[in-house]
């Protein structure tokens, strides 16, 4: 022990890491922010600590995975299931880097709801929107190192996206996969963003980050009426930190303690749940593949699919430009005033607002409904209690409603495709020859439906109207045309 | 351990730099700039080495007799994809629609081919015989068999491959990745 503390006094002797470091983890802050308000300043830190982890388990998982397009899948599967804890470091990287997310999500809220992105820490807030970019690059360029069918097709779809931008899209679509298919080039590519080019940026914003933390001091909790005004608030600052208690005491505590139990819930969810993928190799004639986007993309995922298309270029390049704008504006919009929530409806209410978009689109993006169940036709049979007591005309027409892939996007019994209406009970809203009319022209304009008057033979689809107007709860009479008069039968 | 009064020479000539002295910042100014542009732009050149047009490979799908078996009917053909490395692995295995469609007046074979790619986001299609249409998996996309959109989010048919009679084979150019801008038309 004695011989322990002689080498780090001659150590810091000449590093002088006591004289430099100590004074920054006792830098006082606002009594505030180390009380009991002081569990709301700890996503920051629970963000820090799940990134050091990951770097640990990348560098980890770097020592095997092979970032070449023959081999990547195949060292992912000697990971899974021949290193020893191989397949922990895959669980636990990807789990705590979406935990990472999480908390920098939590971290960012936070900070918006409290009022601390307001003077003096408006440059902090830029710094964190870039660092919020960058965990997200990580997110999708580490999707890209599963190396699966997910990996392959996302690629696809974020080059199709690339190349819609006017003039340089088949340019920007080259640099991005690096090649003129997907594939060596592309992993490789994908492979420098991740372990360095990414790492690199985020580690020096980080930094940037942490001293601004350093150098503006950290907010105190908010108090309502208690306004800012960047001509008085320095001095005011420096007159709360006059009562401030060392930031290397209560609050360091609440840290990490907080980042521990994070540690621990990511450890534990990993060695659960075990890693993901990768699926199948990423095989590009692969049929029945269903590409999805991780999970900090399918808000994405989910808008893009549910806008006009009309809408759909402008929602893919320009939106996302114009929403990180809105985020770097936001400390110049407001970089006065109050601070507290109950005196910032709008604040309160653009956080509930977002908050609920986010939610309903991720929840869309996951079930994704404007998605066929490719395998309906085929895999989902059609209700026994439906065809129980059909004729034969309409059996065979539940035949070809399977033939001709209608499963794909129609449900019956709530089984089958989501991107069409369920026909469990068609036939009490359309009369025949409205039923033919649907099925033969399709929706008009190239809509939602295709016109499957090419495609589909009288008889079949004579069969086929059969069964749709027999789709009726018991006892319940087809539909029927609106009469216009008494005795006068309205043609269609 | 060292201090200034060990290099008295520059102790008194900062605030008045000589003429031999500004020369000097010129020059550094200059050779850093030199060297700058001497890494920046065969490094910048490098990234953008892959936005290169024009290279055309032909793949021999097989026999045209082959296919004359299988008139109007919708094939996936695959065949490795020479545009790429060859260290692609799996992912050099591409695939094409292929359609016989007959012959033409002047009783040359006749095909429809289609790269696999959705015309709206990439995603592959699938062919579904019994219904005669493509239908992507992503966001419901369905092409006609002879391409056509027939109905969901692309804003146009699928991509149609090159292709040419060789010797009796029926051959493609080697599709790279289409998108809207730069479908799969002639290279050459």
């Amino acid at each position: 022990m004695k011989w322990l503390r002689a080498l780090g006094n001659w150590l810091d002797a000449r590093l002088k890491v006591r004289e430099s470091i100590m004074p920054m983890m006792k830098h006082p802050i606002p009594r505030g922010a180390a009380g009991r308000m002081g569990w709301w300043y700890i996503f920051g830190s629970a963000s820090l600590t799940l990134l050091i982890v990951q770097i640990l388990t990348g560098i980890g998982l770097a020592l095997v995975y092979v970032p070449a397009a023959d081999n990547a899948y195949e060292s992912l599967l000697a990971l899974d299931y021949e290193i020893p804890l191989g397949w922990f470091l895959r669980a636990l990287h990807y789990y705590a880097g979406s935990g990472m997310v999480v908390m920098v999500l939590l971290h960012m809220t936070q900070v918006f709801l409290f009022g601390a992105y307001k003077y003096p820490r408006e440059l902090t807030w830029i710094v964190g929107v870039f660092l919020l970019l960058c965990t997200l690059g990580m997110f999708f360029s580490g999707q890209i190192m599963r190396w699966d069918p997910d990996a392959y097709w996302g690629l696809g779809v974020a080059a199709a996206m690339v190349g819609r931008v006017p003039v340089l899209g088949p340019s920007l679509v080259d640099l991005l996969l690096g090649g003129p298919i997907i594939g060596a080039d592309a992993l490789s590519r994908f492979f420098a963003l991740h372990v360095f080019i990414i790492p690199a940026l985020l580690l020096f914003l980080l930094a940037i980050h942490l001293w601004l933390v350093l150098k503006c001091g950290i907010s105190a909790p908010p108090v309502a009426g208690q306004k800012v005004d960047p001509a008085t608030y320095d001095a005011e600052y420096e007159k709360e930190l006059k009562t401030g208690v060392p930031f290397l005491g209560e609050a360091a505590i609440k840290d990490a303690l907080v980042s521990a139990l994070a540690v621990i819930v990511v450890v534990v969810i990993a060695a659960v749940v075990g890693p993901k993928g990768p699926t199948d190799p990423p095989d590009p004639t692969l049929a029945n593949v269903n590409p999805r986007p991780e999970w900090p993309f399918l808000w994405l995922f989910g808008l893009l699919s549910l806008s006009p298309a009309g809408a759909e270029t402008f929602l893919m390049l320009a939106f996302p430009v114009l929403l990180i704008a809105a985020l770097l504006l936001v400390p110049f919009i407001a970089n006065r005033g109050e601070r507290a929530p109950s005196r910032r409806p709008i604040a309160v209410l653009t956080v509930i607002v977002v908050v609920t978009l986010l939610g309903i689109l991720t929840y869309q993006g996951a079930t994704s409904p404007w998605s066929p169940r490719m395998q309906a036709w085929s895999g989902d049979p059609v209700p026994v209690r439906i065809v129980k007591k059909s004729t034969p005309m309409e059996l065979q027409g539940a035949l070809v409603f399977q033939f001709k892939s209608c499963r794909n996007c129609h449900a019956l019994d709530g089984v089958g495709g989501k991107k069409g209406p369920d026909l469990t009970f068609v036939g009490t809203r359309l009369t025949r020859d409205q039923l033919i009319d649907q099925v033969s022209n399709g929706t008009p304009g190239g809509g939602d439906m295709p016109a499957y008057g090419k495609q589909i033979s009288p008889a079949e689809m004579t069969v086929l109207a059969e069964f749709l107007t027999s789709l009726r709860p018991e006892g319940q009479p087809p539909a029927r045309t609106a009469i216009a008069a008494p005795g006068k039968e309205q043609q269609k | 351990m060292s201090n200034d009064s060990n290099n008295p020479s520059a102790a008194g000539d900062v605030s008045q730099p000589t003429f031999s002295r500004r020369i000097l910042l010129w020059l550094a100014i200059a050779a850093g700039f030199l060297a700058t542009l001497a890494v920046a732009i065969p490094f910048v050149g490098y990234l953008f080495g892959p936005v290169r047009r024009n290279r055309i490979r032909w793949v021999n799908l097989g026999p045209v007799s082959r296919f004359r078996l299988l008139l109007n009917q919708t094939r996936l053909e695959t065949f490795d994809n020479p545009l790429g490395q060859s260290w692609d692995g799996v992912t050099a295995q591409n695939g094409v629609f292929v359609r016989y469609i007959g012959l033409d007046a002047s009783n040359k074979d006749q095909f429809l081919i289609f790269a696999i790619n959705c015309a709206h986001l990439g995603c592959p299609v699938t062919w579904f015989p019994q219904s005669g249409l493509f239908m992507c998996p992503c966001h419901g996309g369905v092409y006609y068999e002879n391409g056509e959109h027939a109905s969901g989010p692309p804003p146009r048919g699928l991509f149609h491959c090159v292709s040419r009679v060789k010797d009796g084979n029926l051959e493609i150019q080697a599709p790279h990745f289409p998108t809207l801008q730069n479908t799969l038309k002639d290279q050459g």
